[in-house]
Parts: C-alpha cells; structure tokens; sequence
C-alpha cells in the first residue's frame, strides 16, 4: 500500500490481454459456494468454544500459581533440581496439580493452534497435514508426560 | 432581489467552498492488466460532498472507465460499499470533511471477494451465505385469517438486525473470512438473528443448527472488525454473540 502510484497501461500498445483474452482474477482463498454447507449436525464447535474459555479460567490459577512457585518464591529459578521435582512429586496435591495443568494447557494450546490452522491454511491438504501434525504432537506430549508424573522414580541412578 | 443576484451569489458560494483533493484508486482491469494499480485523480469539490459525487466526478468528468456499483446513493440499497482509507464504508455515506482530504483519499474495493473490475466484486459467495441461513419467514400449520401479531417487546427484540442493506461492509472487514470464505460472514449471522429471535418464526431451531456448525458463529473471534464498518450502526457483534448464548442456552 505504499506510494506504487501508477497510470494504468491505457495507452500501451503491447498488452498480453484484451477483452477476449482477460487477464485471471484474483479469487479469494475457498470460496463459498452453493454446495459449501455440509452439514455435521455435531457439537464439536460448541463443545471446543466453551472449553477454551473454561479451561482459561482454571488455566489463569495453575499456570500462574506454577510460575510463582517455580520462578519466583524460595529463589527462585536456582533452586530447581532433581531433588526439587522429587519433592514436590512425592506429593499427591502437586501430582494433580501438574497433571491437570498438563492436560488443559495441551488441549488448550492444541485446539488454539487447530483455529489457526483453520483460519491461515488455504489449501485443503495443508490443514489436513499441519492439524495431523498438530494432534500426533500432542498426543505425544500428554501421553509421555502423564507416563512421567505417575511412574517418576525419585531413586533413579 | 433579482434572480441574476441569487445566481451570482450562489455561484460565489459554490466555488468559494471548494478545495483540491486527491482520489487514490485501485484500478484493476483484467482486459489491459492482470495486476491491479493505484490511479490518483485531482478533483475540485466541496468537502461537504461524499466520496460518491467525487466518484461520479471522475466517472463523468475525467474518466469514463472507473467502474463502481451505485443504485440509490442514499445508504439505503448497500451497492456502494468500499474501503475508503482502509475503512469499510458506503461511499454515499462518507462526507469528503470527514475523511481528512488534505491528504489523498484511498479508495478500494472491499476485501475477500473476487475483484471483476475496479471497484466491482463478485457478491455471489456471499450471498450465497446469505440464502444459507434462509432469510425468510418459516412458519408451520394454518395460515391465520388476519395478520401476524406480534407485541412490542417482541418485535423491540430483533429490532437492530432488520435494518442491514446487505452492503457486505462487515463480512469484507472480517479477518476469518479473508482467510476463510467458506465462514457464513456477520452479515449471514445478523439476517439469521433477524428471524431467529422473530417470535412469529418457528425455524430459529434449524437456523440455530446450521450457525451451529464448523463455518458457523463459533469461527467469530470477536474482533468488532464487523460493529466498526456497518453502515447501519447495527452492533453486529453483539448480534453474534446473542446467537452463540441461544446456541449455549439451548444445550444447557
Ligand atoms: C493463562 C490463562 C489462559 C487463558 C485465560 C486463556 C484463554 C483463552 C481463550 C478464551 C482463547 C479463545 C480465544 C478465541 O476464541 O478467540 C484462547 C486461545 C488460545 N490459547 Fe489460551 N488461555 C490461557 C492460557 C493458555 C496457554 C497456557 C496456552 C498454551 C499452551 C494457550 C494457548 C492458546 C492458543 C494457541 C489459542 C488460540 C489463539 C487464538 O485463538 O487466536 N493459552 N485462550
Ligand atoms: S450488518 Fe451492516 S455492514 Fe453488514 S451487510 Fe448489513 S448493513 Fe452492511
Ligand atoms: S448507493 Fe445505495 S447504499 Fe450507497
């Protein structure tokens, strides 16, 4: 949009269009037509749209309570450890604590990231790929870190 | 007072009032071009004119091939929205004073439609949004005898969304339907919230479902984007709002 100021080619003689030869229009990315409602007759939307706003306000205590404990109080950064983990793992509260964090932050930030996706791939097979991508990684992530909270061993050697 | 007089002082104040603008438009003819440029015309108008004299200026006076859409030119058939200095608005709404004319006025057409030439773009996506909802009163059994009352109250309910023109000025300013045309567009929700709240329709249900779905009201993220750019003053927004809470209302 900046100062690109032109007269349009009017009088030029040498045009590669012309009224029966057109140039391409620019069409917007996936257009409406008249078969684009296919119906689902699911809830989904619904279901995603209520849990990002409920799982933000739980979110709003453990992420901010997290990072106090972890970055602000008794130190601060300095004092984590092995024997720090290991210590607040040996306790169920904090177990729960960070299970639950686990899970909401991921299906949280996964179905965030699956209206980005929605929003900015054009092409049908780019979003099919990228939300693929999107849920291997996280099923990945909350299966191994739920495996973790529950068979941490603080006697590892 | 002779007329001669009134004509001499008419002609005074017209040409006294009349300052120098710059039109910056974006032209696009796929006959000459297949790239789309800006075109700057200096035009001497009354700031208290519109964008759409200054339109009709160039189409008439400088250049016959600027090519817009305008049927009533009173803000009442929706044909002339455009994007005048990167807003949404109804050229025959805009008053040139307004739009701070010391510096040139940019004038497009309106975004995530398919551009046919100039100013004109192809409205049939989205009104094919707009039959999707079925904006048309549904009713079930006998037909009454006399008319279809309703009380005040009621009708004060879906009053704000039965006056959109359907000039396309929120959904060409939505940002998920830029990037997504296959969204039903705030125009699409608002005409659907204008019988959904109807107490004399009986398809808010079915209407409810289709706004239910994957393209529906839940891709709205609620920028204003819509609220900011509608002619009408209609608050768009809220409009979709109040169709997510009956969607939320209805399950729980
Ligand atoms: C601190 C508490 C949090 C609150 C209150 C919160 C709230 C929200 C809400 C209401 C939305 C929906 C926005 C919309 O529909 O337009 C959202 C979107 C999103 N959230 Fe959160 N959230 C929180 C934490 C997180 C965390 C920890 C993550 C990362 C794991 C995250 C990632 C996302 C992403 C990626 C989106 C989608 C972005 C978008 O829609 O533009 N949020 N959040
Ligand atoms: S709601 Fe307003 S901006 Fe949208 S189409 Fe109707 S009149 Fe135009
Ligand atoms: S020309 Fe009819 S709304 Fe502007």
């Amino acid at each position: 949009m900046s100062a690109e100021t032109t007269t349009p080619a009017v009088n030029e003689s040498v045009s590669l269009f012309d009224a029966d030869n057109p140039a391409p229009v620019i069409e917007p990315p996936r257009k409406r037509t008249k078969k684009t409602p296919k119906s689902t007759r699911t809830n989904f939307e619904l279901y995603g749209w209520l849990f990002m706003r409920l799982s933000g306000i739980v979110l709003v205590v453990l992420v901010l309570g997290h990072l106090l404990i972890q970055l602000v109080l008794d130190g601060g950064v300095s004092k984590i450890g092995f024997a720090f983990v290991a210590g607040r793992w040996a306790s169920p509260f904090w177990q729960a604590w960070d299970l639950i964090m686990l899970w909401l932050a991921m299906l949280h930030g996964a179905n965030g990231l699956r209206t980005v996706i929605n929003d900015y791939a054009e092409r049908d097979t780019t979003r099919f790929w990228l939300k693929m991508l999107l849920y291997t990684a996280t099923v990945f992530t909350v299966l191994l870190g739920t495996l973790v909270i529950f068979t941490f061993d603080p006697n590892i050697r | 007072m002779s007329t001669a007089t009134l004509d001499k002082l008419e002609a005074e104040a017209q040409t006294s009032h009349n300052i120098k603008v710059t039109f910056r438009v974006r032209r696009f003819n796929p006959e000459i071009s297949d790239e789309a440029t800006w075109q700057d015309f200096e035009l001497e108008i009354d700031p208290k004119e519109r964008v759409l004299d200054g339109l009709h200026k160039i189409k008439w006076d400088l250049d016959g091939s600027l090519t817009f859409r305008r049927s009533c030119a009173h803000g009442i058939c929706g044909s002339d929205a455009m994007r005048i200095n990167g807003k949404n608005r109804l050229a025959c709404k805009t008053l040139i004073k307004d739009i701070n004319p010391a510096k040139p006025i940019t004038i497009e057409p309106i975004k995530g439609l398919t551009v046919l030439k100039d100013l004109v773009v192809d409205m049939e996506p989205f009104f094919q949004a707009y039959r999707d909802v079925m904006p048309f009163l549904i009713t079930k059994g006998n037909e009454p005898t006399r008319e279809r009352r309703q009380s005040a109250e009621d009708r004060e309910r879906f009053d704000d969304t039965t006056k959109c023109i359907l000039c396309a000025a929120c959904t060409s300013s939505c940002p998920v339907f830029w990037n997504d045309g296959q969204y039903f567009g705030p125009a699409a929700i608002v005409n659907a919230h204008r019988f959904i709240f109807d107490s004399r329709d009986e398809a808010g249900e079915q209407r409810l479902e289709i706004l239910n779905d994957k393209d529906g009201v839940w891709r709205c993220r609620t920028t204003f984007n819509c609220t900011d750019a509608c002619p009408r003053g209609i608050e768009v927004t809220k409009a979709i709002q109040e169709v997510k809470r009956a969607l939320i209302t209805r399950r729980f």
